[in-house]
C-alpha cells in the first residue's frame, strides 16, 4: 500500500519535474514547478508523516518563491519573437554541464548508503512533528541551525545593500555625465 | 478509516460547504442592506419581503449570463484562475473548531472536521495557494488592467502574510501549541487570547483586510483606476466564482480570527451551565451560536469599514505593510518573548 503510493507520487512528481523544462511557455513552467512542489509536499505527508516540513514546503516554495517567479514572468514580454535565439555552443554547454551535475549527484548518492543509514531515524514513528523536529532543531542541531539563520540574515542584508549601492552609482554616474 | 468514520466525515463536510454557500450567498445581501444603511438608502427590496431573495435573483442572473471567453486569453489558465480561487477558499473551513463534543445516538461527534497538530500552518498553505487563483486569471484574460489588479493582488498578499505571520507567532508564544483545537481549548470561559494578545489582534486584523482584498485595501480590484481589476474580463459564473471566493475569505477569516483571538465556540459562564443543565449537547450548541454570532459580528465589521473608510494609495499600502506593521509587529513578537519568559519561568 505505502509503495505503491510512493511510486504514484513519485511518478506525478517526475511527470511535472520534465513538464517543467519540456512546455514552451515559462509560465506554463512555473505554474508546473509549483505542482512538483506540491508532490513533493504530499511525499513528505504520506510517506513520512512529516506535516510540519510539507506545509512548511507549500507556504515557502510553493507560496512565496513561485509567486515571486510568476511575478516577474508575468512583467516580462513572452512573444516568442521578442526572444533571444541561442546558439548551439550555448545548448551544447547546458547539456554538458547538467550532465556532469547528474553524474555528481548519482556519485554522491551510490557511495552513501540511504537506506540503512536512515533506518535508524526512521524508526522513530514521530520523527516528522513538529515537537519531534523543534527539539532536535534546538538540541542537537542547534549550532548547524543558527548558522543557517545567519546566513539567511547575511543573505537578506546582502540585497539591501546590493539595491541601495545601485541607486548611489547612478546618481554618482550621472554627476559624472554632468 | 472505519466506514462510520468516513459517514460521518463525508455529512460533516457536505453540511459544512453548504453552510459556507449559504453564508457567501447572504453576505451579498447584508452587505448591500448594510451599505444602504450607512447611506441612507433603503437597499435591495423587491425580491421576496424585504429582498430576503435577492440573492437568489443574482445567482441565477450570473448563471444565465453569456459566458465570454476572450479570444487572446489562454483559455485553460482562464478558466482556472476562479476555480483556484473558490476551491482555496473552501479549503480552509475544515479545520476551524466549529463546536466542541456532539452526543448523537450514543457516539461523540466534533464539530471539527480535521484536527490537525499544525492547524495554523494549514491556514497558510491554504492562503498562500488562494493567491494563484487571482494571478493566473489576471494573466491569462490577456489584458493590462487584469494584469496590473492580479500583479498588485499578489504583491499586497505576500506583503501583509509576514507581518500576519510574526503575529501569529505572538500568538503561539502564548498558547503553546499550533492547533486551533487546543487553543480554542486553552481559551476556556472568558480567557480569550484578546486579553494577552490585544496589538497582536489589531495587526492581525489590519493584515486580515489586506489578505482578503477588502476596502481600504481593495486595490487589485480598484474600479477608479483599474476597471475591475483582475476580473475585468470575466463575466458569467466565473465572474460569481471570484465574487464568491472574496465573500467566503471574508467568512472564514471572520472564523479563524474568532477562533484565535476570541474564543472560539467558549463563552462565559459555560461551566455553570453545563452543571445547571448537566447536558453537554446544549452547552456545544449554545456555543457553536454564540461562535457564529461573533463570526456575524465580524463580517459585519468588514462591511463597516468598507463604508467607511476611503480606500488607500498604493504606495501608502506598501509604506503601511513593510514600513510600520512589520517592525510593530517583530516589536510585539519581542515583547510577547519577555513577557512569556518572564512570567511562565
Amino acid at each position: 500500500m505505502l509503495t505503491s503510493a510512493f511510486y504514484l507520487i513519485a511518478f506525478i512528481t517526475i511527470f511535472f519535474a520534465i513538464m517543467v523544462v519540456a512546455s514552451r511557455n515559462p509560465i506554463h513552467s512555473v505554474l508546473y514547478l509549483v505542482l512538483t512542489f506540491f508532490s513533493i509536499s504530499a511525499m513528505y505527508i504520506f510517506m513520512l508523516d512529516a506535516t510540519f516540513v510539507g506545509m512548511v514546503n507549500v507556504i515557502v516554495y510553493a507560496g512565496a518563491i513561485m509567486v515571486l517567479f510568476l511575478y516577474v514572468l508575468m512583467m516580462m514580454n513572452l512573444n516568442t519573437d521578442a526572444e533571444p535565439k541561442k546558439s548551439n555552443l550555448f545548448k551544447i554547454t547546458a547539456v554538458i554541464s547538467g550532465g556532469m551535475l547528474l553524474l555528481l549527484i548519482v556519485a554522491a548518492l551510490h557511495d552513501n548508503n540511504l537506506v540503512n543509514a536512515n533506518k535508524s531515524t526512521l524508526a522513530n514513528e514521530k520523527i516528522g512533528s513538529i515537537k519531534v523536529l523543534g527539539n532536535v532543531l534546538y538540541t542537537q542541531y542547534q549550532l548547524p541551525f543558527e548558522i543557517a539563520s545567519v546566513l539567511f540574515l547575511i543573505a537578506m542584508i546582502g540585497s539591501v545593500v546590493l539595491g541601495k549601492k545601485n541607486t548611489a552609482s547612478q546618481t554618482i554616474g550621472n554627476e559624472v555625465l554632468k | 478509516m472505519d466506514f462510520q468514520g468516513f459517514v460521518i466525515t463525508l455529512i460533516s463536510i457536505i453540511t459544512l460547504f453548504s453552510i459556507t454557500m449559504f453564508i457567501a450567498l447572504y453576505s451579498t445581501f447584508a452587505e448591500r442592506k448594510v451599505a444602504a444603511f450607512m447611506q441612507d438608502r433603503r437597499g435591495p427590496n423587491r425580491a421576496g419581503p424585504g429582498g430576503i431573495f435577492q440573492p437568489l435573483a443574482d445567482g441565477l442572473k450570473f448563471f444565465m449570463k453569456e459566458e465570454v471567453i476572450p479570444v487572446a486569453s489562454n483559455k485553460f489558465l482562464f478558466v482556472l484562475g476562479p476555480s483556484i480561487a473558490i476551491m482555496s477558499s473552501l479549503m480552509t473551513g475544515v479545520i476551524i473548531p466549529w463546536g466542541g463534543q456532539l452526543i448523537v445516538f450514543g457516539n461523540t461527534v466534533s464539530l471539527q472536521i480535521v484536527d490537525l497538530d499544525i492547524g495554523i500552518l494549514y491556514v497558510f498553505a491554504v492562503l498562500s495557494v488562494g493567491v494563484y487563483g487571482i494571478m493566473i486569471g489576471g494573466w491569462a484574460s490577456n489584458n493590462k488592467f487584469s494584469l496590473m489588479g492580479a500583479i498588485r493582488a499578489s504583491s499586497q498578499i505576500i506583503s501583509y502574510e509576514l507581518s500576519m505571520g510574526f503575529s501569529i507567532v505572538a500568538l503561539l508564544l502564548v498558547t503553546g501549541t499550533m492547533s486551533l483545537h487546543e487553543i480554542v481549548e486553552r481559551q476556556h470561559g472568558m480567557n480569550w487570547n484578546i486579553f494577552y494578545q490585544p496589538l497582536g489582534f489589531l495587526i492581525f486584523l489590519i493584515c486580515a483586510f489586506a489578505e482578503t482584498n477588502r476596502t481600504p485595501f481593495d486595490l487589485p480590484e480598484c474600479e477608479t483606476e483599474l476597471v475591475g481589476g483582475y476580473h475585468t474580463e470575466y463575466s458569467s459564473m466565473k465572474l460569481g466564482f471570484y465574487l464568491f471566493s472574496e465573500y467566503i475569505n471574508m467568512f472564514i477569516s471572520s472564523a479563524v480570527m474568532v477562533t484565535l483571538y476570541f474564543g472560539g465556540y467558549n463563552f462565559p459562564f459555560m461551566d455553570q451551565l453545563l452543571h445547571a443543565t448537566g447536558s453537554q449537547n446544549l452547552v456545544t450548541i449554545v456555543g457553536t451560536i454564540l461562535l457564529f454570532a461573533k463570526v456575524f459580528f465580524f463580517i459585519f465589521f468588514f462591511m463597516w469599514v468598507r463604508w467607511t473608510i476611503p480606500r488607500f494609495r498604493y504606495d501608502q499600502l506598501m509604506n503601511l505593510g513593510w514600513k510600520g506593521l512589520i517592525p510593530l509587529s517583530i516589536v510585539w513578537l519581542m515583547l510577547t518573548a519577555a513577557g512569556v519568559l518572564f512570567f511562565k519561568s
